[in-house]
């Protein structure tokens, strides 16, 4: 090997430097460019905006939030069904399938987090809506209809087929990561609690414990692409800035309101509007981290394990 | 150096630096990119941008243009009504297009006089998903005003059934289906429900993005968005343009006109609403032709329009957007109708050739 000395461990160092400053300032220079932008409407409205229920453009009325909380509701639905899946995929996978089967839907897995989200939005536009409509939404109200949230009208388009939908498109980020995590606990561990007399079950909890902070990362990764997602949602959602306790009623979500309105937007106040909101979205999503961040660190110091 | 300078102090430090170095690089901030410039070889490039309702017969033109002028080249891109004027105040663009008309306040903070050049006409439609109803449906302002104020809720309501005696409409709850996404086609269906519906003029109002009334109806984005949503969902209705309409081979409702006639929307229905509209168009050509004159007039029709500058900035550009423009509303007037647009009546096209002929570059004429 060629010599580098002092002077290119400099250089190494600087290039790294430089690729982690790079990030910083593109966070900062959307931070920035976005305040400027929002500006007069944060001046206008002020605080006002998070808390006010009426999105009305035509009439310059701007609460945030219906979208917050369709963004909020929509992608903890995602995630309530999306996590459960996940982790049976990965553990089947590292845990129990043999060679010529885990291959084969691994792949299948990565595949599903290729397809564009414009696929996704006219497969919950042509089937998944249908469904909901025709099978779904009636055993759901019929079994479960005393419940404020299976209730109202089904018509296929609303909170609960955009929450699927994201569940979908968020199934093979989760799973891809869980499964790596799973494989990066040592062989060791689980032939220890198996020659401790210990059954499948039983090792898979102790592996899946030691592995916690690493799932927690991979279901914080799935949120942020829940709510980050634009087109899939806007197809599906019903786009309705209401705040309703059905899942069956149209939604709508940030970053779906985004998708389909900011191209259009001519009127200074409503681009500001529009820009404050994906300001909202910025900061939702740095709460949602920080405070999965924090949830992961409590489950990592539980296992007596540094993040 | 060491690896303990990078700590989290540090970082927030220089993400602060690093905001007020930005935030000074941005000050002069734009949005979007330059318009067209000469391109090499002595050819002319020009950058147009707007409505996505014309986009069909603008490619069209601007192919056809460049066959008979192969040094001129225009790129079009349909981004929409709103982006379309904003392009065109930014001056990103050498022409905007519009479904409708620039609103005074716009107008007069633009830098220079914009003209409005109507090209060609469209039309909205409702469209609707009705098992077993064969002929079409009948509605009237009034009746659209109350499906989608939410006072209709049903198919079989008397005051349908009453424009509707030969049809039998289910008992079943309507689900009607607007655009999300700010749209000319909003804009040209509130109008004419404004006009025709004093209910809708005072809780709603003509709008390119009406506050549509909470918990009636879901939203859709585009036109496709809409007509997948219709033909999804069993008893919905929804409106889309015309053009969009014929494509698609969709059922299209039957509009009650100022006339008191059900007519069908069609390049000739749309062609007689505009002649019925000329002797009340306006100097500036901005213009609504909803709810016109004329027994054979369909009543949500619509100009779209191409905005530029009265004064141009440079003569070889100004030249050839006129002469674009000028080819555009005569000779390219005829691709129209395979497109299922309604081209201009002649009237208007002789209000059209006297603002082309006004446009200058530094004073002079542009077209001789």
């Amino acid at each position: 090997m060629a010599q580098t000395g002092a002077l290119g461990d400099k250089i190494f160092r600087a290039v790294l430097l430089l690729a982690a400053t790079s990030i910083l300032l593109i966070v900062a220079g959307i931070f920035v460019m976005m305040v400027q932008n929002a500006m007069p409407t944060i001046g206008r409205f002020g605080i006002g905006f998070l808390f006010g229920s009426e999105w009305k453009p035509a009439q310059e009325e701007f609460g945030a939030l219906p979208f917050i909380y369709g963004t909020l509701v929509s992608s903890v639905l995602a995630l309530i069904i999306s996590v459960p899946i996940s982790l049976g995929i990965a553990i089947f996978l590292v845990e129990q399938a043999p060679k010529g089967i885990a291959k084969p839907i691994a792949f299948m897995v990565e595949l599903l987090a290729a397809i564009p989200s414009v696929v996704y939005g006219l497969w919950g536009i042509f089937v998944l809506a249908p469904f909901i409509r025709e099978y779904l939404g009636p055993v759901l109200q019929g079994y479960l209809g005393f419940i404020p949230l299976f209730q109202g009208r089904v018509t296929g388009i609303g909170m609960l087929t955009g929450g699927i939908i994201l569940a979908l498109m968020i199934t093979p980020i989760i799973t891809a990561v869980v499964r790596d995590v799973l494989e990066a606990v040592p062989t060791t561990q689980r032939e220890a609690a198996l020659a401790l007399g210990a059954t499948k079950w039983e090792t898979t909890t102790i592996v899946l414990g030691n592995a916690a902070s690493g799932i927690a990362g991979a279901v914080v990764l799935g949120l942020g692409r829940a709510i980050g997602e634009t087109m899939a949602v806007t197809m599906v959602i019903g786009n309705s800035p209401q705040i309703s306790a059905s899942l069956f009623e149209p939604a709508n979500t940030i970053a779906s309101l985004l998708a389909a309105n900011f191209a259009e937007a001519t009127d200074r106040t409503y681009l500001s509007a529009l820009i404050e909101i994906g300001l909202v979205l910025f900061l939702v999503t740095f709460v949602v981290n920080a405070f999965a961040k924090i949830l992961v660190m409590g489950v990592a110091s539980r296992n007596g394990k540094a993040a | 150096m060491n690896g303990t300078m990078f700590r989290s102090q540090n970082l927030i430090a220089l993400f602060l630096i690093a905001s007020v170095i930005l935030s000074f690089g941005c000050s002069g901030q734009k949005l979007g990119e330059g318009p067209g410039t000469t391109a090499p070889g002595g050819s002319l490039q020009l950058q147009g941008s707007g409505a996505s309702f014309p986009k069909p017969i603008y490619e069209k033109w601007v192919s056809e243009f460049g066959k008979a002028n192969p040094n001129i080249r225009i790129d079009y891109q349909a981004t929409g009504s709103g982006a379309g004027q904003k392009a065109l105040l930014a001056k990103t663009a050498d022409f905007g297009a519009s479904d409708d008309p620039m609103s005074d306040e716009d107008l007069k903070s633009a830098g220079g006089e914009v003209l409005h050049i109507p090209t060609v006409l469209g039309a909205v439609v409702l469209t609707y998903n009705l098992e077993g109803v064969k002929e079409p449906l009948k509605l009237t302002g009034q009746t659209i005003s109350d499906i989608y104020l939410g006072n209709i809720k049903k198919w079989n309501d008397e005051r349908l059934k009453k424009d509707n005696p030969n049809l039998t409409l289910p008992d079943a709850d309507i689900l009607p289906v607007y655009r999300a996404d700010s749209s000319g086609t909003s804009a040209v269906f509130t109008d004419f429900l404004s006009k025709t519906s004093p209910d809708w003029k005072t809780k709603v109002g003509m709008n390119k993005q009406p506050s549509w009334i909470t918990g009636v109806g879901v939203g859709a984005k585009g036109n496709d968005g809409v007509m997948g949503q219709v033909k999804q969902t069993p008893n919905a209705i929804g409106y889309v343009e015309l053009t969009f309409a014929k494509a698609n081979s969709l059922p299209t409702a039957l509009v009650k006109n100022k006339a008191g006639q059900f007519v069908e929307a069609s390049l000739e229905s749309v062609a007689a609403a505009a002649a019925g509209s000329v002797a009340s168009m306006p100097d500036d050509l901005r213009t609504q032709i909803t709810d016109a004159d004329g027994a054979a007039a369909y009543p949500i029709a619509s100009y779209t329009y191409i905005l530029v500058y009265k004064e141009q900035a440079d003569a070889a550009k100004g030249k050839a957007i006129v002469d674009f423009l000028w080819w555009a509303t005569h000779e390219g007037e005829k691709f129209a109708k395979d497109l299922h647009y309604a081209p201009l009546p002649a009237e208007v096209v002789k209000k059209v050739e006297s603002k082309i002929n006004s446009m200058t570059a530094g004073g002079k004429a542009l077209r001789q």
